[in-house]
């Protein structure tokens, strides 16, 4: 995973082919010692142009979980710590955005927001604001819950009740005592979110509906490359193997994690 | 057992309406105008264009304009496909039976796949078998359905040539030969669905069985001196499909968005390929009602596992 990393960061450091440098005359080449990866159907470097999606696939899984995990946190906290209506009110909310088809309704937000966003932040901000936001959007629900139940453990331990004791306030109670405490579920499931999102992301790319055509992200590439498997598989092959070795990753991380933290190991 | 099922139906009615206030807003809140078409026209006045407006109720508060789409939905009147010029309804009805055919299919090929090999491996656990089931299964739920949708036609399609791959929905044979054609032309779309859902399910279904497993009943089944064999599949299948009826409940979501994915791949004509065509054809009454469909059909597949639930677990009380 490091690896990974330090090679979608670096990498374009290292192999300075431009992403839209066209030659024709290496047209769909097969892998070789000028194009590693090979080249698509304008001859463009399919490395290099998978190092420049792998950044955009990083940053938008991050950034898609942090607004899921902070989203997520705010309302499992509030639904957590109320004890009134507000906290059932919450977890139906949770609950109907649970049952909502996501895939569908990422892409009429994105069917119906696309053009004034790309007015107002230009092509690739409007479109990269626009996909985290949603992604982590219509994934805090998990979050929420797993800060939820563990509040509602949490908030009749006896520390917090000695915080309480020592005249701490509300907030100070929850970002202090509480807070530090119920995060190692989160950990995980943000881990998992990581991975989730570089799916979806992909998969709009896939559909034709992410980024603007001309920033290749590998869900792009892939869609790009379904029409010619018959006379280039490598096209497909290696973004596709990339999305799949990242996910891996994230997931064996989220795996060990759980392991880690939850000592419930069977036999 | 009907009055359960009748008052689960009646639950599930404010989550529709819940998603459906959702979607509207969703659609309300959206910049853009469904007659700004007309506004760039030269030849629609603008007094025609108010007159629409008015007609429309597009200047009336949210909450009307809600409730007149709401009865208009319940109605059938769910408007006039832009592209295609036909209504909406037909549209959806002539694309469904494709949809629920492969998603139903492949969920049956991974409650096949899934529930043997889970129970298997949990049988015996951290054995050679186990492990194997568990990486593949880690494998299967990373690898997302577009790539092995790319890699199943490559491999069947492009090397070995054994299967075609686009469906066709217009095939010529009839009888048996129509049948054999179908299969064929079903057997990737319904595999990559399947073995994507098999992948998550078989973990489901390992951890619940390990769950259950050891439970003092289980004990005292077998010191009863049953068979091992009447001990897994009467005592212990049973309660541990309890939690997984609940979870893969709430995977159906992502299941049908798996089948947007595969229809695209494969060109089934569906809902789902209804659904992008129409999003790059800027067909707005489409995209809403397909949405909507597909919200319907998650809450429809949610009451299905509650009703599932309410049979496996008698303990559940149908009053």
């Amino acid at each position: 995973m490091s690896i990974m990393i330090v090679v979608i960061l670096f990498g374009s450091f290292v192999w300075k082919v431009p992403i839209n440098d066209i030659d024709f005359r290496a047209k769909l080449s097969t892998p070789s010692f000028a194009h590693p990866f090979g080249t698509d159907d304008l001859g463009q470097d399919l490395l290099a142009r998978m190092i420049y999606g792998g950044k955009i696939s990083l940053a938008v899984g991050f950034a898609a979980m942090f607004v899921a995990v902070v989203l997520g946190t705010i309302i499992g906290a509030i639904a957590g710590m109320s004890r009134g209506w507000l906290g059932s009110f919450l977890m139906w909310l949770a609950d109907l955005f649970l049952s909502l088809p996501q895939l569908p309704l990422l892409l009429v937000v994105i069917y119906l927001f696309r053009d004034s966003l790309k007015s107002v932040f230009g092509p690739e901000g409007g479109v990269f604001i626009m996909i985290v936001v949603v992604i982590g959007g219509l994934r805090w629900m998990p979050v929420a819950r797993l800060v939820r139940a563990q509040f509602l453990s949490l908030r009749e331990k006896e520390f917090v009740e000695a915080a309480r004791a020592l005249g701490a306030s509300k907030t100070r109670m929850v970002v202090r005592h509480i807070l530090p405490n119920a995060l190692g579920p989160v950990i995980i499931a943000a881990t998992i979110d990581v991975a989730a999102a570089i799916i979806q992301e992909s998969t709009l790319s896939f559909l034709g509906l992410g980024f603007p055509p001309d920033i290749p992200t590998w869900g792009r590439i892939l869609f790009d490359a379904r029409d010619f498997l018959d006379i280039a598989p490598h096209w497909a092959l290696f973004p596709g193997a990339a999305i799949f070795l990242t996910v891996v990753t994230i997931n064996f991380i989220g795996d060990g994690l759980r392991d880690a933290l939850d000592a419930r190991r069977v036999m | 057992m009907g009055t359960y099922v009748l008052r689960r139906l009646l639950i599930a009615i404010p989550s529709l309406l819940g998603i459906s206030a959702v979607l509207f807003c969703v659609m309300a809140l959206a910049p853009g105008d469904p007659f700004g078409e007309l506004a760039t026209n030269p030849n629609v006045p603008p007094e025609v264009r108010a007159a629409l407006r008015e007609k429309f109720g597009m200047d009336d508060p949210i909450l009307m304009r809600y409730w007149h789409w709401l009865v208009a939905m319940l109605q059938g009147d769910w408007g006039f496909s832009f592209v295609s010029r036909i209504n909406v309804d037909t549209l959806i009805l002539q694309r469904i039976p494709a949809t629920l055919a492969i998603v139903g299919l492949s969920q049956i090929l991974a409650i096949c796949i899934a529930i043997p090999v889970g129970v298997y491996s949990a049988t015996r656990p951290y054995s050679i078998f186990d492990q194997i089931a568990n990486t593949l299964a880690f494998i299967g739920f990373s690898l997302p359905t577009f790539f092995t949708g790319l890699l199943f036609i490559l491999l069947f399609s492009v090397k070995l040539d054994w299967l075609p791959f686009v469906y066709r929905s217009d095939l010529s044979a009839t009888g048996l030969q129509w049948w054999w054609e179908q299969f064929k032309q079903s057997i990737m779309p319904i595999c990559v669905l399947g073995f994507f859902q098999a992948a998550s399910m078989i973990r489901y279904v390992r951890s619940a069985v390990l769950d259950v497993i050891r439970l003092d009943y289980v004990t005292t089944a077998r010191a009863k001196g049953l068979g091992e064999k009447v001990v897994i599949t009467k005592h212990v299948v049973r309660n541990a499909l309890i939690p997984v009826v609940t979870l893969v409940a709430l995977q159906m979501p992502a299941v049908f968005g798996g089948a947007i994915v595969t229809e695209q791949i494969f060109r089934i004509p569906g809902i789902g390929s209804l659904l992008i065509s129409s999003i790059l054809s800027n067909d707005t009454p489409v995209v809403m009602a397909v949405t909507f469909v597909f919200s319907c059909l998650v809450v429809l597949f949610n009451l299905i596992a509650d009703v599932l639930y309410g049979w496996l677990d008698p303990r559940i009380s149908y009053s």
